[in-house]
């Protein structure tokens, strides 16, 4: 766990020199299995359910990935990292893709040499805390103690935050989700930070989740998506085309259930080429041209995951607000694949 | 053993080495040393080709860049906007905290625990043996995390903390003690108190002299602890007692003024001095009986009384048993404390190797610099030691 970042640092020295600029996309095939790299568990984004199967919003993105080259979205194997050891570990090449609640932010991009391949969740920080503490706005938190988990934006955000606003706090740096709900729940900390999406995951599992509020404010921005390691172009391509294809379905209306009769009617060019009918994308990408067809076969479109994992009707229960197709007033707006 | 023989042997070039004695082992320590260096080269190629692959070079410019971090326990000056390096000395203090606190707990607990488990009382003695068994046993790791669940889960929130006259207060966020600060007087106290130590000390030598002239035994302790503590106090009082109080109060979410000592604190040096005492115990153990009966025995002949027998005869001897294994517990409690990062307690590994390390990506470096750290660390607790052994060992007639 804490020392698995260190341990993966002494494995990166070790490692012998083939991780870093090797072909992923035929690794991957080859190895006839997708390690791809999620949290240690958060509910509806990735979290094992009793029978110790991956769920979740970013698992189905990795599975989504899995059917396009191996053609079954069940070929996961899904690696467990902290906010910490996350971007060690696709580095050292524990993992081919990073889906991790992720925001993509330049240093990690530029510094930490990762290749970010656009944004599947559009996210923004936030803060939980206890309706008994009768505290309405972010602007009362003077003098609390914060639980936060460390090595994330979020820790560097809230650093800013209550200097800016001349605020003085306690931080209690944790490693995990699920550490923070216990430090939080026993009332080490009088509020939880992190990504608004997060909290509204964390307090579904609260045995009172009407007691603890999300404050209004929100104080950063957090666009969360996937990455891959930087230098294998090909690789990079595949895992972001297939997120187009998963946002671009909903914006056409392509969905689990109706995708194998489109393909074999396409009312439109559009879907058409998505769904292979027409052109040779998939084999642009190393792929064949029946890709995207079994993405949304195995996975759906977007709004299907959304609703499945964490919509208005789940118990995390969030909006599409930002996340909302452009045409719905949202910001989700994929190039398109022609 | 077939020296000669050996020699005998008419030599044939290279073989001939082999088979000399001398020869030989040098060949094998010079391939030795050779394995040993190529896995290291090996090594250090490969995170070098890795590193350059990943176009990352090594350098240390970073630890020059605002962490922009907070930490929730700083002895020096610290915020935000402060330099990673100063970040990891906030680290390196943290850790020394623990491991001072920790060290100083462990050898008192530890002590006397070992002395209890030589006594007759059979309840006591099987009680400590128990304690050693169960503690030693059980991984560090979760006596951490079992004595932060306690703290945390257990003791009251800040609105119910519970109090000691309304200055002390216990929660799950921490120990809240009142904080001195000292007005111009309070420094003729101390004065007194270093005048007093410097007493003691002259005092003791007068008294030795004594002894050793007429054999009369002065009371020493009572004497010094009047003169280190007894004298101070007196002043104090005169003076109009010059210290100001801050008391902790609460104030909004948790209590404002005086010191806290956070839970992560308290989980990690308990947790800690627990887990070593139990082995320093046994190193007493150990080193008292390694004392010959016979020593015991001898001093009661010349009339010594048993605590006599203990302070003057026993235990010198001992101590040159106990203190080399005390200094590696000394060494592991020290290198534990790196565990700290399970609870969150922002230790050295915690700033440097932890949020530092993980914001700006620098592994390789923040990792060699861990290790000089605690390497350092550990040196200094060694040489420390041994210096004490060889004082202790100069007794030796
Ligand atoms: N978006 C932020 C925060 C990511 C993060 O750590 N999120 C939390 C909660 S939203 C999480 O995924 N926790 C799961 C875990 O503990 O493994 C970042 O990329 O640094």
């Amino acid at each position: 766990m804490k020392l698995k970042s260190i341990l993966v640092a002494g494995a990166a020295m070790a490692m012998s020199a083939t991780i870093a600029n090797a072909a992923t996309l035929d690794d991957v095939k080859a190895r006839g299995e997708l390690n791809c790299i999620v949290t240690t568990g958060l509910v509806g984004f990735a979290y094992t359910d009793e029978s110790g199967k991956w769920n979740g919003f970013d698992v189905d993105f990795c599975r989504g990935v899995a059917a396009a080259v191996l053609g079954d979205g069940m070929k996961v194997k899904f690696v467990p990292t902290t906010g910490k050891t996350r971007f060690t570990a696709l580095n050292a090449g524990e993992g081919d893709v990073l889906y991790r609640n992720t925001t993509v932010t330049m240093s990690r991009d530029a510094d930490l040499k990762l290749t970010f391949l656009g944004v599947n969740y559009y996210d923004g920080q936030g803060f939980m805390v206890s309706k008994d503490l009768g505290v309405t706005s972010a602007k009362e938190l003077d003098g609390a103690s914060v639980c936060i988990q460390t090595g994330t934006t979020t820790e560097l955000n809230l650093a800013d935050y209550f200097r800016a606003t001349g605020m003085s706090y306690e931080p209690v740096p944790i490693e995990t989700n699920e550490e923070a709900r216990t430090n939080y729940l026993a009332g080490r900390c009088d509020v939880y930070t992190t990504d608004a999406s997060g909290l509204a995951a964390s307090r579904a599992t609260f045995d009172d989740p009407k007691n603890h509020i999300i404050l209004p404010e929100i104080i950063s921005k957090e666009p969360l998506g996937p990455a891959v390691r930087q230098g294998d172009d090909d690789w990079a391509d595949v895992n972001r085309w297939v997120l187009n294809a998963i946002i671009e379905a909903e914006e056409f209306g392509i969905t689990s259930a109706n995708v194998d009769e489109m393909a074999a009617n396409p009312p439109n060019p559009s879907i058409a080429r998505i769904l292979g009918v027409e052109g040779n994308y998939g084999e642009m990408i190393g792929l064949d041209n029946e890709w995207a067809k079994r993405v949304i076969k195995a996975v759906g479109n977007y709004g299907e995951i959304f609703d499945r994992n964490i919509g208005p009707n789940t118990e995390i229960g969030l909006e599409r607000g930002l996340n909302a197709q452009w045409k719905d007033g949202g910001i989700l707006y994929s190039a398109p694949i022609r | 053993m077939s020296a000669v023989a050996e020699s005998d042997r008419p030599s044939a070039g290279l073989l001939s080495l082999w088979y000399n004695r001398e020869a030989r082992q040098v060949i094998i320590q010079i391939f030795t040393i050779a394995v040993v260096f190529a896995a290291l080269f090996y090594l250090a190629r490969n995170a070098a080709i890795n590193l350059e692959r990943i176009g990352k070079d090594l350098g240390f410019a970073f630890l020059l860049e605002p962490s922009s971090y907070d930490i929730n326990q700083t002895f020096i000056e610290y915020s935000s906007r402060s330099s990673h390096l100063r970040a990891a000395v906030v680290g390196v203090l943290n850790t020394f905290a623990v491991a001072i606190c920790g060290v100083f707990l462990a050898t008192v607990v530890g002590f006397v625990l070992g002395v209890l488990r030589l006594s007759k009382n059979l309840l006591m003695n099987k009680m400590v043996y128990c304690y050693v068994e169960v503690v030693r046993n059980v991984p560090v790791l979760l006596w951490i995390l079992l004595m932060h669940g306690f703290v945390v889960h257990t003791l009251p929130h800040p609105k119910q903390a519970g109090d000691i006259a309304e200055t002390f207060f216990f929660s799950n966020r921490g120990i809240n003690m009142p904080s001195p600060t000292f007005e111009p007087l309070f420094w003729a106290c101390a004065l007194v108190f270093v005048a007093g130590i410097v007493g003691a000390v002259f005092y003791k030598r007068h008294a030795k002299k004594v002894q050793d002239e007429t054999g009369k035994i002065l009371p020493v302790l009572w004497v010094s602890l009047g003169l280190v503590i007894g004298a101070p106090v007196v002043v104090f009082l005169f003076t109009g007692m010059p210290i100001e109080w801050s008391i902790p109060a609460l104030k909004g979410f948790n209590f404002q003024g005086g010191v806290t000592v956070k839970p992560e604190l308290m989980a990690l040096t308990l947790a800690l001095a627990l887990y070593t005492s139990a082995f320093i115990a046994e190193n007493v153990r150990a080193g008292i009986l390694a004392v010959n009966y016979g020593q015991t025995e001898a001093a009661h002949a010349l009339g010594l009384r048993n605590n006599r027998t203990l302070q003057l005869v026993i235990i010198p001897q001992a101590m040159r048993v106990i203190v080399p294994p005390l200094t590696s517990q000394y060494l592991n409690l020290t290198k534990n404390s790196s565990l700290a990062i399970a609870i969150g307690y922002m230790d050295v590994t915690a700033t440097l190797g932890g949020i530092t390390l993980n914001q700006t990506g620098r592994e390789m470096e923040c990792m060699l610099l861990l290790m000089a750290i605690y390497l350092s660390i550990s040196l200094a607790i060694s040489s420390f030691m041994n210096w004490y052994n060889k004082r202790i060992k100069l007794i030796e007639r």
